[in-house]
C-alpha cells in the first residue's frame, strides 16, 4: 500500500467519451496494482489552494504504469481539469493505489458478476482487463466465467466500447448492455431503465454462487443490491461502490 | 507547495476554518458503503454493550427511545474527502448507555448488522463525544445512512459512525475493524489526515 504523495507523469491522455477522458500516468516505484483499487488525485493552483478526489484505476498493469477515466462532472472541481486541461508530460500528484475490499482476487475460483452503472464501470473493467490477461496464468480465478451488465445512457456515453467486444469474443467474458435514454441505431430496442427481470435474467443464476461487484451512483448500487439480496442472493457476496450523493436511479 | 497545475484554479470550496486538511465541502450526503443496506426494522433492532468479561447490557427498541433524547448539531468529515457542516442529529449519549456499565477496558469494537465493524477508543465514545442517532436533519435516519440507527463519532472520519450498529464490545486491546483491516487508519482523526496507513 503506498499511502503518501507521490508525483506522477501523465504519459497518455485518450478521449473516451464525449464527457470522459482516460488518462496514462506513470508512478516511478509503483509494481502492479490489484483490480478494483483506486487513487487520490492532488491539484495545486498556482497560490497554493489544493483539491483532492478519488478515481478508480482502470487499467491491469504489471509495472509503474496505470490508467485513470475520468467523467467531467458538472459542478466537479477536479475533474474538469483533468478532463480538459491535463496534457501529456504534465505532473501530478498522487495517492495510493490504496483500497483492498472492493479487489477482484484471482486466488477465488467463483464466476463473477460485475454490475456498472455509468462511469462505476471503470473500476470493473480493471477486473476484466485483469482476468483477461492472466488466462496463462495458473489462478483459479483466470478460468472463471466474468459477465458484466452495464447500465449506460447511450451508446455514445459507453467506455471501453470496441475493447469491450473484442474481449467478449472470449467465452470467459460476456457483457449485456443495458441503454437508458438512447439504444443503438438500428437495434429495434427502446431505451429503458434497468429493472429487477432485466437484471436477474442477464446475470448469472444464483446457483453459480457468483461473487458481485456492483459499482455506480448511489441510489444505482442501492436499488441494484436490494433486488440482488431480494432474489436470494447472499448478502455477504455482494460488494459494492458508490460515487455521488444524488441521481442515477436505475 | 506541491506539483503546480497551470490554469487550475478550484473553486474554492473549502475556504472555511471548520474543514480538516484535504476535505471539501458538499450540501448533499454521500453514502460510502461495502455492501448491500440491511434492512432492520425497529421490532428486531436492539442495541447491546458487552463488557470484558462477558456481562451484556441490552436495549430494545422502545427502551433505547425511553432513554433521555439529546440533540446535536455537528461537523462530518468522510474519508474520501468531502465534509458536511452543521448536520443534526437526535439520538443518545454513549454517556447516557453507560450508565449502568461497570468496565475497565480501554476499547471498543462496534458491531453492526451486516457485519460491519469498526474500532474506537472508549475515550473517544464519553465525555458528550458520540451518540448512537436515529434521527437526521428531524427524521427517521434512512436505511441508506446507516437506519434505524447508526454510530456517531464526529471528530473522526465518518467510517468510524457504524451505520445499522447493533452493539459495542469492551476490548482490552485495540483490534482492526473491518476498513482498519482494508488499508484504513487505526484511529481516523481528521485534523491529522489518519485516512489509510
Amino acid at each position: 500500500m503506498r499511502t503518501g504523495w507521490n508525483v506522477a507523469e501523465v504519459i497518455e491522455v485518450r478521449q473516451e467519451t464525449g464527457t470522459a477522458r482516460t488518462l496514462r500516468l506513470r508512478l516511478p516505484g509503483l509494481t502492479g496494482h490489484r483490480p478494483g483499487q483506486h487513487v487520490d488525485v492532488r491539484l495545486t493552483a498556482p497560490d497554493g489552494y489544493t483539491a483532492v478526489r478519488s478515481y478508480s484505476v482502470a487499467s491491469a498493469l504489471p509495472g509503474d504504469e496505470l490508467e485513470l477515466t475520468v467523467e467531467e462532472l458538472a459542478d466537479g472541481e477536479v475533474s474538469p481539469y483533468l478532463v480538459h486541461q491535463v496534457a501529456a508530460g504534465d505532473q501530478l500528484e498522487v495517492r495510493g493505489p490504496v483500497g483492498g475490499w472492493f479487489v477482484w482476487n484471482p486466488a477465488d475460483p467463483a464466476p463473477v458478476q460485475l454490475i456498472a452503472g455509468g462511469s462505476g464501470v471503470v473500476p470493473l473493467m480493471a477486473m476484466i482487463r485483469s482476468h483477461a490477461a492472466g488466462t496463462t496464468d495458473g489462478a483459479p480465478g483466470f478460468a472463471a466465467p466474468f459477465r458484466l451488465l452495464y447500465s449506460v445512457r447511450s451508446p455514445a456515453s459507453a467506455y471501453y466500447g470496441a475493447e469491450l467486444d473484442d474481449l467478449a469474443r472470449s467465452p470467459l467474458l460476456t457483457v449485456t448492455y443495458v441503454y437508458t435514454r438512447e439504444a443503438p441505431a438500428g437495434s429495434g430496442t427502446r431505451p429503458r431503465r434497468l429493472d429487477a427481470p432485466t437484471l436477474l435474467d442477464a446475470i448469472l443464476p444464483v446457483s453459480d454462487n457468483p461473487a458481485f461487484f456492483i459499482c455506480g451512483a448511489t441510489a444505482f448500487v442501492e436499488t441494484v443490491a436490494d433486488w440482488l439480496v431480494q432474489a436470494g442472493y447472499p448478502a455477504d457476496r455482494i460488494k459494492t461502490e458508490r460515487y455521488g450523493g444524488t441521481g442515477g436511479t436505475p | 507547495m506541491g506539483i503546480v497545475s497551470p490554469g487550475f484554479f478550484g473553486r474554492r470550496r473549502r475556504d472555511d476554518p471548520a474543514l480538516p486538511p484535504g476535505q471539501y465541502l458538499t450540501e448533499s450526503f454521500p453514502v460510502l458503503s461495502a455492501g448491500p443496506t440491511p434492512r432492520i426494522t425497529p421490532l428486531e433492532w436492539e442495541f447491546t454493550i458487552t463488557t470484558e468479561t462477558g456481562q451484556v447490557h441490552r436495549w430494545n427498541w422502545e427502551e433505547f427511545l425511553a432513554l433521555k433524547q439529546d440533540d446535536v448539531t455537528r461537523d462530518i468529515h468522510c474519508v474520501t474527502s468531502w465534509s458536511k457542516l452543521g448536520t443534526s442529529w437526535r439520538g443518545v449519549s454513549i454517556d447516557t448507555l453507560f450508565e449502568s456499565v461497570e468496565s475497565d477496558a480501554e476499547f471498543t469494537m462496534a458491531h453492526s448488522y451486516g457485519g460491519y465493524t469498526t474500532n474506537v477508543p472508549l475515550d473517544d465514545l464519553l465525555g458528550g463525544k458520540a451518540w448512537i442517532a436515529h434521527q437526521f436533519d428531524g427524521e427517521a435516519l434512512e436505511p441508506a445512512h446507516g437506519g434505524p440507527a447508526r454510530l456517531l463519532v464526529p471528530h473522526l472520519y465518518f467510517w468510524k459512525s457504524a451505520k445499522w450498529v447493533r452493539g459495542l464490545e469492551l476490548l482490552r486491546q485495540d483490534e482492526p475493524g473491518f476498513w482498519e483491516s482494508n488499508g484504513y487508519h487505526m484511529y481516523g482523526d481528521p485534523w491529522q489526515e489518519q485516512r489509510y496507513w
